[in-house]
């Protein structure tokens, strides 16, 4: 034993205290007058699932703050206005050029603003990823049968928030008024100007007048930073408070059931690991605003209305879309004394019926195998073939039409005609959906008749026997990767908390305590909270939420970096403190 | 409120409490040296902040900097903390009694407006749908600027006798242009007009007519022939000609248009051909058109007529 640990109990349990008085006070104060604190123990308890694929809703939640904070950063600098001036700043090709004052101030932020360049690039970034995570995000809530009851109010407020996300990209993208987006907004013109009975009065509204109009930047500035972004925080608050009341769905396994949530609490380590992951993200996004160019709006010019080539396409989130448009067979509606323009039905109408199907989808699944339970354990996609192949097909949909969406790429790329690739991704838009979809169902099916698909092989070693053979035996896992015995320790050893008089738990992570030694660990101390429970009914979640926050404090006792090694033995974890720290679970 | 229930035995608390590191001291080792790092990234980027910028360097330092500071508290969270499985019992959102108590509540409150008084929450629709119908009036304001008709969207400053011009404004002559060439053309004084812009193509040497329509001969002097650079399709500049095979192309969804052929659509989205511009040459040998185009211009619309 390293003296310091003799210290007696009551000098370190003082020191304890008046930092946790501190805590409590500040506590108090604030609970005396919001009465927080029920709420607040809630949320440090609130438990996740653990699964990676939970966490694109988190990129997804993430980059949205991440859009928030670059997109002020932006608006500072961004002029929204249509009017011509002559450009004379930093970049010398563009010197003399007559250009909408947006597109010079865009131009001015990407060369004359200090870090002006990396914040629009991750700007651009964060939303390319927000909209990609969305979608993922979708997916996985889709294949997995997440929408089921009681989650399809969710389901379809999550597919409010991918147009809103979908709508505010193209809004962003087309500001800067480069030829690219110039374009772009020349054909959302003529889609909006299709609409049946409104359209052309809604767009001049838009647009101001007849196009290019002299409105449709300051209107799309406002549409961009005001009014998108808080109808998204809106639902995304509603989102968020829904699985909150309702709790995340599980996986099946470790003890989960359609009952209960097998997880993580959010504090202390869920909170770190997802504040980390939103600090890991912001890395990405900056070192991707750095290095990896995005929109070089000088290289494409201030937009002319006569002028505009080929290979110019949207930001992949809305290629499907332009990619319909081309598509589309060249069939207009002809009413007596009215017309429903072509653009109307590839970009409108069909994303329209397609958005539909897609949100009702929870309620047509549930009444057509009429299953009207409650669900919280997730579906395998192999145990749900017919929903799997549903969904494939849709994906094979889009994928198809966004491959439309660069159809003169493809045709140089493949050295063909355009026609030619046209054609193709016509026949294929029907196609394609039709085969990818049986023959996932078909893939679901045999992945089901074999039980063994899917889970980690048992990895074998080859040992050599007494008379020199060789033989391959089953290799024995380390204890971290044996799902039934999570963690192991040996109770005796386990650090526990300090019984404090009164049963109080120690406030954690409030007020600061004395670095020190951890105290020594008695038997008694060790038994006592495995009895408490029992003794008590009432205050066993308590004494749970106690031996959490105990092992808390102890660690933080023993300090960061200035815990002794004891007795040389580099046990695991709280196996450490005993007099035999390697344990079965020592690595 | 939930609770935390005890399906955990108390001897899975060290599991619990156990942290997932095999190696403590490297984990926190790992920790500290991303705070590290983090921390010196910082003064990296406020040297270069200072000498100007300079973005891939501001974009790596940034990733060091949230890098550093995310995998450490990821790194943290994951080896060091507590992390359970802790098992919680979910609570059930509905109840039969509290189903009936509001159910009860609200019918208290029905009564009292349904009852008695139906007359005064008749008049409360009733006022209420007239606030509806008197909203749509500065809907009326709005549509004030919408298109009317005989409005822009019908028409062109394309009349007759009217110049033809360049973008610069300049006249085109007679002998502007070789067989082949092609250029885009306004109604003189109004190159800024984005519905007035014109292509203008020599397809021959002699006046060309579609098949079947030699009287549209006359509207191709010595084989200069003006359509719509509106796409028909969706308004993009129909830019793309191919002389060879005397085709017009339009950059953005791949419409084609046969220029022997009045611009009939040969391939893509595009359900009308362009919009033909009548020319003819003045005595200067100056092309002028000879009226303006017979029908809107561009993408179709609601109130475009059938």
């Amino acid at each position: 034993m390293i003296g310091g640990r003799n210290r007696p109990i009551g000098m370190r349990a003082r020191a304890a205290a008046v930092g946790k008085t501190a805590a409590i006070k500040q506590g108090r104060d604030i609970d005396e007058r919001l009465g927080l604190a029920g709420a607040g123990r809630w949320l440090l308890n609130y438990i996740f699932p653990d699964h990676w694929s939970f966490m694109l809703g988190e990129i997804a939640l993430y980059s949205f703050i991440i859009l928030i904070l670059t997109g002020v950063y932006v608006t500072f600098f961004f002029v929204d206005s249509a009017h011509e001036i002559v450009y004379h700043g930093a970049y010398l090709p563009l010197r003399g050029v007559h250009m909408s004052e947006a597109y010079a101030s865009t131009l001015d932020l990407s060369f004359s603003v200090r870090a002006g360049l990396v914040i629009r690039q991750m700007h651009h970034w964060a939303a390319v990823i927000f909209i990609g995570a969305i979608g993922i995000h979708m997916c996985r809530i889709f294949f997995t049968g997440a929408f089921r009851k009681p989650r399809e109010i969710n389901w379809t407020i999550g597919l409010g928030l991918l147009t809103l996300a979908l709508l505010n990209g193209f809004l962003g993208y087309s500001l800067p008024d480069d030829l690219v987006s110039g374009t772009g907004l020349r054909i959302f013109y003529s889609v909006f100007e299709s609409i049946p009975l409104i359209g052309p009065w809604f767009v001049y509204l838009l647009y101001g007048g007849n196009f290019p109009g002299n409105s449709i930047i300051p209107h799309m500035l406002v549409l961009h930073v005001f009014v998108v972004p808080i109808l998204i925080a809106v639902l995304l608050t509603a989102h968020l408070a829904i699985i909150m009341r309702q709790h995340h769905s599980q996986f099946p396994g470790k003890g989960a059931t359609e009952t209960n949530v097998v997880g993580t609490p959010m504090w202390p380590a869920y909170a770190a690991k997802s504040g980390g992951y939103f600090f890991m993200l912001f890395g990405v996004i900056a070192a991707l605003g750095g290095v990896a160019q995005i929109n070089p709006i000088w290289l494409f010019g201030p937009y002319d209305p006569i002028r505009v080539s080929s290979f110019t396409q949207p930001d992949w989130y809305i290629g499907w879309m332009d990619g319909a448009l081309r598509l589309m067979p060249n069939w207009e509606l002809h009413l007596p004394g009215h017309m429903v323009a072509n653009a109307f039905w590839p970009a409108l109408f069909m994303p329209g019926i397609l958005f539909t199907v897609l949100g009702a989808w929870p309620f047509l699944e549930a009444r057509l195998t009429r299953d009207y339970a409650h669900h919280n354990l997730l579906d395998r996609p192999r145990d749900r073939p017919v929903r799997t192949a549903i969904g494939a097909g849709l994906l094979t949909f889009f994928l198809v039409m966004l491959l439309g969406g660069s159809e003169d790429v493809i045709a140089v790329f493949l050295d063909t005609s355009v026609q030619a690739v046209v054609w193709t991704l016509r026949i294929s838009l029907i196609a394609a959906p039709l085969v990818v979809g049986p023959v996932t169902y078909l893939l679901c099916k045999e992945l089901s008749a074999v039980p063994s698909a899917g889970f980690r092989p048992r990895p074998n070693v080859i040992v050599r026997t007494a008379d020199g053979g060789y033989e391959a035996v089953p290799a024995e896992l380390h204890p971290l990767e044996q799902p039934e015995e999570l963690h192991p320790a040996p109770v005796g050893e386990a650090t526990v908390p300090e019984i404090v008089p009164g049963g109080q738990p120690e406030l954690v992570g409030a007020g600061r305590a004395p670095r020190g030694p951890a105290p020594p660990v008695s038997a008694a101390t060790a038994v006592a909270p495995s009895t408490a429970p029992s003794a008590i009914p009432g205050v066993r979640t308590v004494s749970r939420e106690d031996a959490v926050e105990a092992e808390v404090e102890a660690r933080r006792q023993r300090g960061f970096f200035g815990r002794r090694r004891s007795n040389g033995a580099g046990g695991n974890g709280p196996g450490r403190n005993g007099p035999d720290g390697d344990g079965p679970g020592g690595g | 409120m939930s609770d935390l229930s005890d399906v955990n035995e108390p001897e899975t608390w060290a599991e619990h409490m156990a942290i997932a590191a095999r190696h403590p001291r490297r984990a926190e080792l790992v920790v500290g040296l991303s705070f590290l790092l983090a921390t010196l990234s910082v003064f990296v980027l406020g040297w270069i902040y200072t000498q100007n910028g300079q973005p891939q360097i501001e974009g790596m330092m940034l990733f060091v900097l949230f890098g550093g500071i995310g995998f450490g508290m990821a790194a943290w969270g994951k080896w060091l903390m507590p992390k359970g499985p802790f098992v919680e019992e979910r609570e059930v959102l509905t109840s039969e009694t509290n189903q009936e108590r509001f159910s009860e509540t609200f019918q208290r409150g029905r009564v009292a407006v349904e009852g008695r008084r139906s007359f005064l929450l008749k008049m409360f629709i009733g006022v209420n749908g007239l606030m509806g119908a008197i909203l749509l009036f500065p809907l009326r304001s709005l549509t004030d600027k919408g298109p009317k008709a005989g409005g822009p969207l019908y028409t062109t400053q394309w009349k007759a006798g009217a110049l033809v011009v360049d973008e610069e404004n300049r006249p085109v002559h007679i002998s502007t242009l070789d067989v082949g060439g092609s250029l885009t053309v306004f109604p003189h004084g109004y190159t800024d007009a984005t519905d007035d812009q014109t292509l203008l193509v020599r397809a021959a040497t002699t006046p060309v007519a579609p098949p079947g329509r030699p009287d549209l001969e006359k509207w191709s002097p010595a084989g200069y022939l003006a359509f719509s650079k509106v796409c028909t399709h969706a308004g993009c500049p129909v830019g793309q000609y191919e002389a060879q095979f005397q085709k017009l192309l339009c950059p953005c969804h791949e419409s084609t248009f046969d220029v022997l052929d009045g611009a009939a659509v040969v391939f893509g989205p595009a359900p009308r051909p362009l919009p033909q511009l009548p020319l003819m040459m003045d005595d200067n040998g100056y092309l002028r058109a000879r009226a303006g185009y017979g029908e809107p211009i561009g993408p179709g619309f609601w109130s475009r007529g059938g």
